[in-house]
């Protein structure tokens, strides 16, 4: 390289370049970390827990012998608590998101849920759980049911749902709510007709991530007494007879993955160790099959947006 | 062409074109900028004017996907800054720059204004105390904050910010400094006050001067530059390019028929 | 007239949604209340925050907060010593140095890391993170809380981070070129420009991610152990407040005893410590964004 006086005259300039590229390497190793605890309980969870995944560990029910025993109750209970959560988050959450947004008027009260809403957010999962102890299992007398959980489940995520749908709906151009009026539409015609349509896939991703959330969760559900020791089914949620639905199995004794998998990381035996990392891989793969797809959708959606 | 180019030049720009990606932004420029005199730029938004300024100081370094072409050399030494071989830092620390809007960083005045030697190693107090009160007496600043030196720099009205920009730039000595629009978001006294500035600033720096208003052109420049779509169409001294310009473009623009 | 009517029901049901959260913040803070005030007719204040032993299952029982306190403490103090410099260099690396590319990779996967079970987390903590640690300290016990806080610290690295890499990318960018054009380099700009600028905003990211910490249950559930010990050395196993509370929901302890009721005193502890930290977040975020 030929001699350079615009190089020579900084004489620190060169000491602040390689100050730079030393933290763009620590930068790099630190994001590292985080890519890398990902692969490794990926990769830990799959090594150890995917020999046991077979057809009998989704079919059979927990056992004293870990060899026989299976994710059965698990996964049902899973299914059947998120199906109480989403009927009851979605709807509440996405009719407290709209009128924060399109009809609140700014007075103390709105303020006060706005504030409400952010500190709920915050609240640790199982004080949500303490709650529901005191005032869905002894004071409304639900049980240690599936309702009891899914509610339970409901009031913790709602904080997101209203979160996520807000930014949706916030993000749909005033000037299409002007278009509608203009036209003579009502307020909720025009939610229900312009805003919520385009606010679609910003719901649905924040719906998703919001669930997905909660299929982890086991905090709040082990305090309202949910048992992992389950060896049978709630009751069926269809029957041969008119009306068809049943909806015995709201107050059945339940399990959830999340339990299931800390009942047997809980116990001394080897064994039991390598059903929990079998139930943990299931487990990643919905929770994280859940967020990606909430992630695709939301690239997608902003594509579409912009053009 | 001006034919008095009568001071040393302090840089030479051959034939420099700049793309945004594919975009070309600035076609074949060729300019001579004279030492200790403020060149002004003139030209109807988005003809290329800020992109050409933030050439000299490779601003356009900072995001990816852009190039250059040409040569911007710059004296005495010589030699071509936007070629890559040359740290843009390095050119950086020589060029320095105001913006159009005032940015001073989240911290006092003081430190403002000690910013750029700070970067550049300096620690002793004595030192800086006494380069950061140059600076502030240099940009017409110091009798107004003297007494406040260690307040935050966001509480000065628009007019002192800007000043502050501009004692900061000075601080560290540049040969060169570079404004864009620097007086866009001021009020007509800041303004002023900035053109002043100019004047005796030039004694001690040359300066290439982006501005919309073509009165401050007239007022503060040597030498003018009329630009459009990304091309030189005219360099002369300002006197001829607001008198007699020899294009029809220019004669259009400076007297207000289009812009 | 019948469209009005329509529309003022519809709007009263939407009102009732949003009010729906206030709802939940009244059930919370009761049934802690309620619960709680049966339990301080039996324990003196004074006994519950200075007595420094946590026994209330044992015949001779004592009813002091601390030892759970102290391991909430530890293991958050833990926690933040991984989370906090990971994160923020995992932010200004993001946010100032990283190509668009490499940034829309890694968000995604810090996204996901947030998203995994935090039983998967508490399990890693005991069966991988403990016996690694136990070949650098041999006589390490099998529960300590070092292993469940050195985990809750990466779980929360993306709340660190991403929060942070918020606040810095809302700096100007015109602020970051007035550092540049000083001659300043990435690193300079960063340190001396951005993360000054952000500050509230980063501060806003450690508390929220502090909060999470403490409201963290599996992973000391599993990992820490449930002993309640007053101590202050990550090495030892001991109790935080959350891994109290399941191990006495994991028992059977009858409705509306003294035992029943010692896990809602613990969740009003809980409960009081998260929300002074998630004011102090909100707060801080607020007056970020009042900056800008």
């Amino acid at each position: 390289m030929p001699s350079n006086p615009l190089r020579e005259r900084s004489g620190i300039g060169t000491g602040q370049k390689q100050l730079d590229r030393l933290f763009a390497l620590l930068g790099l190793l630190a994001m590292l970390v985080s890519v890398g605890a990902l692969l490794v309980l990926l990769t830990g969870l799959l090594m150890e827990g995917g020999p046991r995944l077979s057809w009998a560990f989704f079919t059979s029910y927990p056992s004293r012998f870990a060899e026989q025993a299976g994710i059965l109750p698990a996964w049902v209970g899973t299914i059947l608590v998120m199906a109480v959560t989403a009927v009851t988050a979605v709807p509440l959450g996405i009719a407290a998101a709209v009128y924060l947004e399109e009809y609140a008027p700014k007075h103390w009260l709105t303020d006060l849920i706005e504030i409400n809403m952010a500190n709920l957010a915050g609240v640790p999962s199982i004080v949500y759980g303490l709650m529901a102890l005191g005032l869905f299992v002894y004071q409304l007398r639900l049980g240690q049911s599936i309702l009891t959980a899914g509610l339970t489940l409901a009031l913790l995520i709602l904080p997101i749902v209203v979160m996520a749908t807000r930014e949706a709906i916030r993000a749909v151009p005033k000037s299409l709510r002007e278009a509608a009026f203009a036209l003579g539409a009502t307020k909720w015609q025009t939610v229900q007709h312009h805003v919520l349509p385009s606010a679609t896939g910003g719901i649905l991703t924040g719906l998703i991530l919001a669930l997905s959330r909660a299929i982890g969760e086991s905090a709040p559900l082990m305090t309202i007494g949910a048992l992992s020791f389950i060896a049978f089914l709630p009751h069926a949620p269809w029957q041969p007879d008119f009306p068809f639905l049943s909806f015995e199995w709201l107050l059945d004794p339940f399990t959830v993955m999340p339990i299931q998998m800390f009942n047997w990381v809980s116990r001394p035996q080897e064994a039991f160790h390598v059903n929990a990392a079998g139930a943990g891989l299931v487990l990643m793969v919905m929770t994280l099959g859940m967020n990606g797809l909430a992630i695709y959708l939301r690239a997608r959606y902003r594509k579409r947006i912009q053009w | 062409m001006p034919t008095n180019l009568s001071s040393p030049l302090k840089a030479d720009v051959k034939h420099l074109s700049f793309f945004y990606g594919t975009v070309q932004a600035l076609k074949d420029i060729t300019l001579p900028i004279a030492g200790n005199h403020v060149t002004a730029l003139i030209g109807p938004s988005g003809c290329g004017k800020t992109t050409y300024l933030r050439c000299f100081n490779r601003m356009h370094d900072l995001y990816p996907g852009n190039r250059y072409e040409g040569q911007i050399v710059l004296y005495p030494e010589g030699i071509n800054i936007i070629d890559p071989s040359v740290d843009p830092l390095a050119v950086r620390m020589r060029i320095g720059m105001v913006f159009q809007k005032p940015n001073p960083f989240p911290k006092s005045i003081y430190e403002n204004v000690a910013y750029g030697l700070r970067i550049r190693g300096a620690t002793q107090r004595n030192q800086l105390d006494e380069k950061v009160e140059q600076a502030l007496r240099g940009a017409a600043l110091w009798n107004e904050v003297k007494d406040r030196l260690h307040h935050l720099a966001f509480h000065l009205s628009g007019g002192q910010q800007q000043r502050l920009c501009i004692a900061r730039a000075l601080a560290t000595d540049p040969e060169f400094l570079l404004f864009d629009e620097p007086c866009s978001a001021l009020d007509p006294t800041a303004t002023s006050r900035v053109e002043e500035l100019l004047a005796e600033l030039k004694q001690r720096v040359t300066i290439l001067i982006v501005t919309h208003n073509m009165q401050q052109a007239a007022r503060v420049s040597d030498f003018t530059a009329f630009m459009y779509q990304g091309q030189l169409v005219e360099f002369d001294t300002t006197k001829t390019i607001f008198t007699n310009p020899a294009n029809q473009l220019t004669e259009d623009y400076v007297t207000g028929r289009f812009g | 007239m019948r469209r009005h009517l329509c529309e003022r029901s519809i709007e009263a049901s939407l009102f009732l949604a949003a009010l729906a959260s206030v709802a939940i913040t009244l059930g919370i803070v009761g049934v802690l209340a309620y619960e709680s005030w049966g339990f301080f007719q039996h324990v003196p204040l004074s006994e519950f925050l200075t007595d420094s032993q946590w026994t209330p299952l044992f015949s001779e029982a004592h009813y002091g907060i601390l030892p759970l306190v102290s391991g909430t403490l530890v293991t958050t103090v833990v926690a933040l010593l991984v989370a906090v410099p990971l994160g923020t260099v995992t932010a200004i690396y993001v946010s100032e140095y990283a190509s668009l590319s490499i940034r829309e990779t890694v968000k995604p996967i810090l996204e996901l890391l947030s998203a995994v079970p935090t039983v998967v987390f508490g399990y890693f903590a005991l069966l991988f993170v403990t016996p690694l640690l136990q070949r650098i300290w041999p006589d390490l016990p099998g529960f300590n809380m070092l292993s469940a806080g050195l985990v809750i610290g990466v779980m929360i690295i993306p709340y660190v981070s991403s929060v942070s890499e918020d606040a810095m990318r809302a700096v100007p960018m015109l602020i970051r070129e007035g550092s540049y054009a000083m001659g300043a380099s990435r690193f300079q700009t960063a340190l001396r420009v951005v993360v000054p600028s952000a500050l509230s905003g980063i501060a806003a990211a450690y508390v929220l991610a502090i909060s999470r910490a403490i409201g963290e249950t599996m992973v000391v559930a599993i990992a820490a152990g449930m002993q309640p010990t007053l101590t202050l050395n990550p090495l030892e196993p001991a109790a935080t407040l959350t891994a109290y509370i399941v191990q006495v929901s994991l028992g059977d302890l009858p409705h509306g005893s003294l035992g029943y009721q010692t896990i809602f005193a613990a969740g009003l502890v809980l409960l009081i410590i998260t929300l002074i930290f998630n004011i102090a977040g909100h707060f801080l975020r607020k007056r970020f964004h009042h900056a800008f």
